[in-house]
């Protein structure tokens, strides 16, 4: 995955001022930064929730290009090729509480793939089996734990068979041990060869996980490193202030 | 050789199935809760239509080859409904006037007659319309009686819709006298205890059948029947039975045989009208009610169920587009929702049923109702829909989304159904009002609940005991929709509570 040089402002105020990154596959790379920084805006922009108003998202044998012109129909096309091979995972975990778990997982497959119902069921459970959920899989998402919705939601995500997973501060909104859980499914993933990209405070995770780390600020990357040397010996003095908060 | 008389009978049937065929028929148009005893439902038997002009068209309908059909209407839309075609002729004690005649024709009158003054039975003086000066004095609207009251100077005048009211405010002392054409005086001012009439015939007015412009062999036909009706004593014999015959009619037909015939209907309406004094006999005369109220009842739930479906999907349709359709759509179903919520349903109901005619679109009273009603409501829930896809958390279009789902996918699997349980409760509100605004299709001659009270209680005077009934008809009707309303709400609010624990 290779983004180029992606620009987005929001009313005059610019959030990404030109970010670069290319991800390697089976990569897990973290990103980093203070609140406000532009993180969540840039992993918006690579699936397209967000329109960058410049730069290119290529991955593997997709591509878009911005220059600030108009969204056309084309765009939207090009746009909805390449989702397909994201998958994405949010804070709030945005499942949807008029369905089970189980079809919170069939959905999308039946809906955009109209899977054949056996096949996708099938392959749901075994997705809901190895988030550890196969137990609950009749209950409605809003009678679990937050850390068994995280789970669920990845799931969900996985059901559409991405090449590149994003998370937007998955755990933030989960106490210790249940983070652990989701964590857990995420190095699992790391393991089997998914290429991920997490946005997180959990600094410990992307020190022990992470093949890369990626600090923002402003909008910009400031710094890429391997995690060890990032955080033993950041050369930015922003990455170094930024880091002493989690010592 | 045996087939022969087999064919012969084959032959006959035929020409007996032709006959009754051949006769065209003759649409005739009246408002039948105007009252008697012009065309009006047989109080002692709701569903018998009855009145001296209906015996008129039975009559006549034959003697001119044609068989009569009764169509009823509002009584504001027969005129309207005659120019747009929807009968052949309109009878219904319309006077001939200038006015009239610059609208439609007239056949040669069937009835001449003259106003009548009533007074409480206590009053004294008041007979004559130079006596009525500085009095309060109710009529009809568009009467020759109006005309002259208004003439007459210094006559404090209330023009009324319905006799009843007037006759009725008369006796509860807030007029000192209402004047009114002879027979609906005879039909309500004289049967009344607590009233009296006074003084003598005043002024002289004709009734007519009016045709539609244009229509000269029509009216050909019916002046020639009704001339034949007139000289072989058919008319008198009518009006005879209803007790109208009068020399001035005599006069007008020519028609002095001595013959006299009982006025047996005018004593039928005597004896079915006449106040019940007993408990026991009310209950019975409000049992007989029940089923006219149920029919009602049940046209007042087709009418609104039918309603709240096409409400339901176009309103659904309606907020759909102003969300999330392109800009014409969005312009388009705004312009439509705040067009339909700024003006009132009941001149919607009026133009679908009486406006679109001109414009080749003739619905059945019962379409039009549905119709009407249904694209009134969908405003409403458009509204109340968007208001649920409001409700719904922004970040489940946006998971929606990202699962590669197009933007309608996300919409009809995603978000409507969640939007749908928040809207459920208002849902059920609205019904119960759909329920009681249907009332407003009694204009358009559907026999609703609301119908089937104006017409009970303009024929039995009774607007308390009737009323009681009809309200309680449309709380039955209600109730389980309040019911359900409420469980939708605690639904709703334990889903909140639920939402707001995560
Ligand atoms: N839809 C939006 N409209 C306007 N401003 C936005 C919008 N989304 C984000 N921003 C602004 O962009 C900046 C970056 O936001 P975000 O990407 O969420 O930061 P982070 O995830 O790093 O905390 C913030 O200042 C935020 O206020
Ligand atoms: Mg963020």
């Amino acid at each position: 995955m290779l983004v180029r040089d992606l620009c987005k402002s929001f009313d005059g105020q610019v959030v990404l001022d030109g970010i670069s990154l290319s991800v390697a596959a089976g990569e897990l790379l973290s990103i980093i930064g203070p609140s406000g920084c532009g993180k969540s805006t840039l992993l918006r922009c690579l699936n397209f929730l967000e329109l960058p108003d410049r730069g290119e998202v290529r991955m593997v044998g997709h591509a878009l290009r911005r220059d600030g012109g108009r969204w056309r129909r084309a765009d939207e096309a090009s746009a909805h090729a390449l989702r397909a091979q994201v998958g994405m995972v949010f804070q709030a975990f945005n499942l949807f509480p008029h369905r089970t778990v189980l079809d919170n997982v069939l959905l999308a497959p039946r809906v955009v793939k109209r899977a054949e119902r056996g096949l996708a069921r099938q392959e749901a459970m075994r997705l809901l089996d190895k988030v550890g959920l196969a137990a609950v899989a009749g209950r409605h998402p809003g009678t679990l734990s937050g850390g068994q919705q995280q789970r669920a939601a990845i799931a969900r995500a996985l059901a559409m068979a991405p090449r590149v997973m994003l998370y937007d501060e998955p755990t933030s909104a989960l106490d210790p041990e249940l983070a652990e859980e989701v964590l857990q499914v995420m190095r699992q993933l790391d393991a089997e060869g998914m290429t991920q990209l997490v946005v997180t405070h959990e600094m410990r995770f992307a020190r022990a996980a992470s093949d890369r780390i990626v600090f923002m600020d402003a909008g910009r990357i400031v710094e890429e490193a391997a995690p060890d040397q990032l955080f033993t010996a950041p050369t930015d003095p922003r990455t170094r202030r930024f880091l002493r908060q989690f010592l | 050789m045996i087939r022969l008389p087999l064919l012969a009978g084959l032959a006959a049937l035929m020409l007996l199935l032709a006959g009754p065929a051949r006769a065209e028929p003759l649409r005739w148009a009246s408002d039948a809760q105007s009252g008697a005893p012009y065309v009006f439902h047989d109080p002692a038997d709701q569903s018998r239509l009855t009145g001296f002009e209906t015996d008129i068209m039975a009559a006549l309908g034959p003697r001119i080859g044609m068989t009569p059909v009764f169509v009823q209407n509002d009584w504001d839309g027969l005129i309207p409904g005659l120019q747009r075609g929807l009968y052949d002729v309109v009878i219904d004690g319309i006077e001939i006037t200038p006015e009239h005649q610059a609208a439609i024709d007239f056949s040669e009158p069937y009835y001449r007659t003259s106003e009548r003054i009533a007074v409480r039975r206590d009053a004294v003086g008041l007979d004559s319309i130079p006596a009525l000066r500085g009095h309060v004095v109710g009529t009809l609207k568009d009467t020759l009686s109006q005309r002259l009251l208004e003439q007459a100077g210094g006559i404090r005048l209330r023009s009324y819709d319905d006799e009843i009211n007037a006759y009725s405010d008369l006796a509860n002392g807030r007029l000192d006298a209402v004047m009114l054409d002879a027979p609906i005086a005879l039909y309500y001012a004289v049967p009344d205890p607590r009233l009296k009439l006074v003084g003598g015939p005043i002024g002289a007015l004709s009734y007519g059948i009016a045709i539609a412009k244009g229509r000269d062999a029509l009216k050909a036909r019916i002046d020639s029947g009704l001339d034949a009706m007139r000289r072989d004593g058919t008319l008198r014999r009518i009006l005879q039975r209803w007790a109208m015959w009068t020399p001035e009619m005599a006069t007008f037909t020519g028609d002095h045989s001595t013959e006299v015939l009982p006025p047996a209907a005018w004593q039928h309406w005597l004896q079915a009208t006449r106040p019940v004094p007993g408990l026991r006999e009310r209950m019975a005369r409000y049992a007989g009610f029940l089923p006219l109220i149920g029919r009602a009842a049940l046209m007042t739930l087709a009418v609104s169920a039918c309603a709240m479906v096409l409400a339901v999907a176009w309103g659904l349709l309606l907020a759909l587009a102003r969300r999330y359709g392109s800009w014409p759509l969005r312009v388009s179903a705004t312009a439509y929702i705040e067009i339909v919520r700024g003006t009132p349903l009941l001149i919607q109901i009026l133009f679908i049923f009486y406006g679109l005619p001109s414009l080749g679109v003739r619905l059945d009273p019962f379409l039009a109702g549905v119709v009407a009603l249904g694209l009134n409501y969908a405003a409403y829930e458009a509204e109340n829909y968007r208001a649920g896809l409001q409700s719904v958390p922004h970040g489940q279009m946006e998971a929606a989304l990202a699962l590669n789902m197009t933007q309608g996918q996300a919409v009809r699997h995603v978000l409507v159904p969640q939007a749908f349980r928040f809207v459920v409760p208002v849902m059920t509100n609205d019904f119960i009002s759909l329920l009681k605004d249907s009332s407003l299709v009694s204009v358009i001659t559907l026999t609703e609940l609301t119908q089937a009270y104006v017409r009970l209680s303009t024929t039995y005077y009774d607007y308390l005991g009737t009323g009681l009934l009809v309200g309680g008809a449309y709380l039955l009707l209600g109730l389980p929709f309040v019911r359900l309303a409420r469980v939708a709400e605690r639904r709703l609010a334990a889903g909140q509570v639920r939402a707001a624990r995560r």
